[in-house]
């Protein structure tokens, strides 16, 4: 069976990419995360997709997330946009 | 809703946290023609985002929805309705009864109270019942005429001068005004003719729109600086109201200013100074 995945947001300025893979069955919820402003506040970012990816109920999945300086808000949009798009794949 | 309209494409993240400080009086996040079909899901996930943790000082919001042939529309009110949004941008507005329909649904989402609606008129049938569309439900604002979709519905081509558009424009204000409501005209789409906008936006004031919308920061200022009342019409129309408002309270039938008597035609058109100059003015003309 092939494996479910999408995608939402973009590598333009102020926005970001997020991309989600399923996992093998049993793998845990693993989040990747590259950002040009990590240094500062990459564990903001990580900790806004552990929160949402807990909220939606999303585990077994790799969540991709390559950020080009975007601020909370549309970190939130473009993950739970992803999500959503990940939860109508069949 | 102020003199000047700008749209911000819907999903760019960059325009969007930037929007309060372009020199709008109001920004209109556009679902409709600035996102691509496939991407309607996430400009509306960002724009709901952006309202719900964003400041916009200093600028009313809206959001130019989808249009009622699509299947997006219902999902945009519900989701933009909810994040504390001014105003609707109703596309393709061309019946009454879809305005109707619209408040219908509005009035059913208790943080939707304060909503108000502006039908985009932008077709041969919109323009024929512009005055049906006006007064169709109190949430309604003001109406906006969109020419470019309006030209290409019947066949004319669009240029600069506005000739084509010359006739709809005016009865986009008169129904309007018909309605009790405002008339925001068309963007003018050429971003670096400065001077084809002022001549325009002139022109626009002149017809009785009451502002114009834009596609580009750039345009704001203009567009604002010169449906800005001078401050002698200002004055004026502050006597205007004042002596209105003492005449009123002292119980005279009718008021006169200068040695004139003040008809209703010279408080409407004080009233809409004031509204110009962003002059709260509570007095309604009986």
């Amino acid at each position: 069976m092939e494996k479910r995945n999408a995608k939402a947001g973009s590598l333009e300025s102020s926005d970001l990419l997020v991309v989600i893979d399923e996992k093998k069955p049993g793998e845990e919820l693993e989040i990747v995360m590259h950002s040009i402003v990590e240094k500062q506040y990459g564990d903001r970012i990580v900790e806004i997709a552990y929160e949402i990816a807990a909220l939606k109920g999303m585990d077994n999945v790799r969540i991709l997330i390559q950020d080009r300086g975007a601020l909370d808000y549309a970190i939130r949009a473009r993950i739970e946009t992803a999500i959503e798009r990940f939860k109508k794949e069949v | 809703m102020g003199t000047n309209l700008l749209f911000i494409p819907g999903n760019n993240p960059s325009m969007i946290q930037n929007a309060g400080i372009l020199g709008a009086d109001t920004v209109i996040f556009d679902l409709e023609d600035a996102v691509a079909g496939d991407q309607k899901d996430a400009a509306r996930m960002l724009i709901k985002n952006a309202l719900e943790s964003m400041e916009y000082e200093g600028c009313e919001t809206s959001v130019r929805i989808n249009a009622m042939d699509t299947p997006h529309w219902e999902s945009d009110i519900r989701t933009v309705a909810k994040a504390g949004i001014d105003g609707l941008v109703i596309p393709k507005a061309e019946r009454g009864e879809d305005i109707k329909a619209i408040s219908e649904i509005l009035d059913s989402i208790p943080e939707a109270e304060g909503i108000y609606l502006i039908p985009l008129v932008e077709s041969a049938l919109g323009v024929e019942n512009v005055y049906e569309i006006a007064a169709s439900s109190k949430r309604i604002r003001g109406i906006f005429f969109g020419a470019e979709d309006y030209t290409a519905d019947i066949g004319a081509v669009r240029t600069k001068g506005g000739e084509e558009i010359f006739w709809a424009r005016g009865r986009i204000v008169n129904g309007a005004v018909a309605a009790g409501v405002e008339a925001i005209d068309t963007p003018f789409t050429d971003v670096e003719d400065i001077e084809g906008l002022r001549k325009d936006t002139f022109f626009a004031k002149a017809l009785g729109f009451d502002g114009k919308a834009s596609i580009s920061p750039r345009h704001c200022g203009f567009i604002r600086e010169i449906f800005y009342p001078q401050d002698e019409e200002i004055r004026y129309a502050i006597r205007v109201m004042d002596t209105v408002k003492e005449a009123e309270k002292s119980g005279k039938g009718v008021a006169s200013m200068d040695g004139k008597m003040i008809d209703k035609p010279i408080v409407l058109r004080a009233m809409k100074v004031l509204r110009a100059a962003g002059i709260k003015e509570d007095f309604r003309y009986e």
